[in-house]
């Protein structure tokens, strides 16, 4: 793991342990923390946000962190779907700003529903989110952004997810120009009895 | 580069560059004529043919994912669909063609499967099929086997002679030893081993070793939807484009959309009416016109080439210009393993079966088909598609099925006949347009009962083939009406009398003694939809009389 990533790893699970209020006023020095930090990284891309208040981003990449959960391996978050979110709204799925609007307003309606007292979807537990997206499961929004986020993970890097190749890593895909063969196990195997 | 004057009658002009229109250039060309392709799509190269899952649409498996790069644009050209003429159409992305230098043959798997003896006869051979059109073609297998032959070892085909107990005579072996056999075919030879089938090296149209200076296969994987960075997938693009090219006669138009195949007063093609890039319109004036536009795009542009000769448009006298429409039916099962596939690696298929390829009576119904096992996957579509219907979409248990299943999961493909129906068909959307402001193609297509029959039976046997392979786990996608398509066929079928068929035997069109159509639409039954192998072999054959009747002069300017 490189240092951008631990370093944006701790600022987020600081941050989601504290108030939303404090989020507020403390997001955008987090937001410009992480730029710099990712400005001087090895990556090269840009990690503003273009689309997404800095808000928005964290209840999307909440979202994003439920439905490809980070364990001993890198989920979502690790694999920074978030950026490749924004970055799809702002070009090739330009036409889905809307959805995103409305639906982050939905979400935030269904989270006071849910948990009045509650400062929005990330602030929730992770068995809270569950529940919530439980029952938002086969809405059009959840789809859209499990679609994005399973897209952010797995895509090519360029695209600003899949950070460090997390995505491809998890499953056992490699990018390669060449490969030779034998390539799995059954043909292995069958070489060998040849 | 040769470029040819819009005013200049050049002998011919060619629509579509894809794998029949490059063959007909090719062939054309080096007999000594001038020829220009006018392809709509864009002239692509090897570097342009980059890994990347968001750039090249998946034409295969909703959700769709990828721009259509290598295929046509249904945001530019919409496609409107309905099952039946009663039925309002409505919007969808029903056709998928290739559409850039090279067509389809750019992102096609490279599954090349001969037709077999009795695909050419099987009205002849169990008769009629009630509510279909089947009937004989008006030529065989050995007026075509040596056109394969030719198409093989052009094109450059791998493959092993002999290995397939049912395949047909051939004149000539493969001229290219097959591709390394991957973990799915092994799978595949395990179980049919164990059920008394015969698996064989698939026949592919993929370069196994470096061949008439082009390289061989790296097994980087991204070849189904992708071109080939490597020029080792035998596309006209990588193939026999660049021969036409060498010969100075032959200029590829590549942006060029054609909106109407133009006629003199006496009935005779003289030129074609095409949008360069900015939309401005220019009339390329030629001697004769091929059409190798594909089998959806082919009758639309005849149905717009409509005039007062030719008030139904043109070709049409018969009225079957969009008739019998057949597309890519077949099943598809999946199963997982118990060990690590890598089959993301290399070419997609290794094995194929083809012991339910003849249609049995004895099933009591028509139909026929071949089975091939690969991972029809990349990761996206893989985790959107790929996983069984039991595992949770999100969370946990998605991911650990994610990272336990991409690489252990094997795809049984089976591609099954498709019954020739008059009431599927190609035709003019009367509301919508394009952005040319052109009618939008509009298919209609239901599959006839014993389509449904034939691809159930597959679909069994494929599930039966993954538990003979020691399948942990098996699942199947719905068999159903299709809701997409990219192997397009039989909308100006060939036959001997002029009142039910568009073509002849030759491909020129019954009605314009100077119109040829040479592509999927001149088939009269699907084969086992396979067909680049088939439209390519008769773009060899139908080039060569061509030649022969321009030579002699039999073809009226």
């Amino acid at each position: 793991m490189d240092a951008d990533n631990t370093r944006r790893r701790f600022l987020l699970s600081s941050a989601l342990g504290l108030s939303s209020a404090w989020l507020a006023l403390r997001w955008p020095a987090i937001v410009a923390a992480q730029q710099h930090a990712q400005r001087s990284g090895k990556s090269g891309q840009s990690a503003s946000f273009e689309f997404f208040a800095p808000q928005d981003a964290l209840e999307i990449e909440a979202v994003a962190a439920q439905i490809i959960p980070s364990d001993d391996a890198p989920g979502a978050r690790e694999a920074r779907v978030i950026y490749f979110i924004d970055r799809a709204l702002m070009t090739f799925d330009v036409d889905k700003q809307l959805a995103y609007t409305q639906g982050l307003e939905d979400l935030q309606q269904k989270t006071l529903e849910l948990f009045p007292v509650a400062d929005g979807f990330s602030s929730l537990s992770s068995a809270q989110q569950i529940q919530l997206l439980t029952g938002i499961e086969h809405s059009g929004f959840f789809e859209l952004v499990r679609l994005h986020t399973i897209m952010g993970y797995l895509s090519h890097p360029d695209y600003g997810g899949n950070h460090n190749q997390a995505g491809w890593k998890l499953i056992g895909f490699e990018d390669k120009m060449t490969y030779a063969p034998p390539f799995g196990y059954y043909d292995t195997e069958y070489n060998k009895r040849r | 580069m040769t470029k040819f004057e819009d005013k200049t009658a050049v002998d011919f002009v060619i629509v579509g560059a894809g794998g029949a229109g490059g063959v007909v250039a090719k062939e054309l060309s080096t007999a000594g004529f001038q020829v220009v392709v006018l392809e709509q799509g864009p002239y692509l190269h090897e570097g342009d043919f980059i890994h990347d899952e968001l750039k090249f649409k998946d034409v295969f498996d909703p959700p769709f994912i990828g721009q259509e790069v290598l295929t046509n644009d249904h945001t530019l050209q919409p496609n409107t669909f309905r099952k039946t003429a009663p039925d309002k159409a409505v919007l969808t992305s029903f056709a998928q063609y290739g559409r850039c230098v090279g067509g389809g043959t750019v992102h096609f798997t490279g599954n090349y499967w001969r037709f077999h003896e009795v695909d050419f006869l099987e009205r002849s051979r169990w008769g009629a099929v009630e509510g279909t059109g089947l009937a004989d073609w008006p030529i065989t297998y050995d007026d075509l086997e040596p056109y394969y032959t030719k198409a093989e070892w052009e094109l450059g085909i791998s493959g092993l002679a002999g290995a397939n107990p049912f395949d047909p005579p051939r004149s000539k072996p493969y001229p290219l030893p097959p591709l390394p056999i991957k973990s799915s075919g092994v799978l595949l030879e395990r179980g049919a081993r164990k059920l008394g089938w015969h698996a064989y090296p698939a026949p592919t149209a993929i370069l196994s070793q470096p061949y008439r200076e082009r390289s061989a296969c790296a097994h980087c994987g991204f070849c189904e939807f992708f071109g080939c960075e490597w020029g080792a997938k035998s596309s006209t693009l990588a193939s026999v484009i660049p021969i036409a090219e060498k010969t100075g006669r032959c200029e590829i138009r590549p942006n060029s959309y054609v909106r109407k195949i133009s006629t003199d007063t006496r009935g005779r093609v003289d030129g074609v009416l095409y949008f360069d890039p900015q939309k401005q319109e220019h009339f390329q004036k030629a001697k004769a016109v091929v059409v190798c536009a594909n089998g959806a795009e082919t009758p639309r542009l005849l149905l717009m080439s409509k005039s007062n000769l030719f008030p139904q448009g043109l070709a049409n006298s018969s009225g079957l210009v969009g008739k019998f429409f057949m597309l890519d039916s077949g099943s598809l099962t999946l199963g997982t393993f118990e060990y690590p596939l890598n089959d993301f690696k290399s070419v997609r298929v290794t094995r194929v079966v083809q012991d339910f390829y003849d249609s049995d009576p004895k099933r009591g119904f028509y139909g026929g088909g071949g089975i091939d096992a690969r991972f029809e996957f990349y990761p996206i579509g893989f985790a959107l598609t790929g996983l069984s219907p039991d595992v949770p979409r999100w969370g946990a248990g998605f991911k650990k099925a994610l990272k336990e299943n991409f690489n252990r999961t094997v795809t049984v493909f089976s591609h099954t006949t498709c019954l020739p129906l008059e009431s599927n068909n190609i035709t003019l959307d009367p509301d919508t347009k394009d952005a040319w402001g052109l009618p939008a193609l509009r298919v209609t297509y239901k599959s006839h009962a014993d389509d449904f029959k034939t691809m159930n039976f597959f679909n069994d046997r494929s599930l039966e083939l993954l538990d003979a392979a020691g399948a942990l786990k098996k699942w199947a996608f719905p068999v159903e009406d299709a809701a997409a398509t990219v192997h397009l066929m039989g909308t100006c079928r060939m036959g001997n009398d002029p009142k039910s068929s568009v073509v002849d035997r030759y491909h020129r069109a019954h009605d314009v003694p100077n119109l040829f159509m040479v592509d999927g639409s001149s088939f009269v039954t699907s084969g086992r939809n396979q067909p680049t192998c088939t439209i390519q072999a008769l773009a060899y054959r139908a080039a060569d009389q061509i030649v022969r009747m321009a030579k002699s002069g039999s073809i009226p300017a």
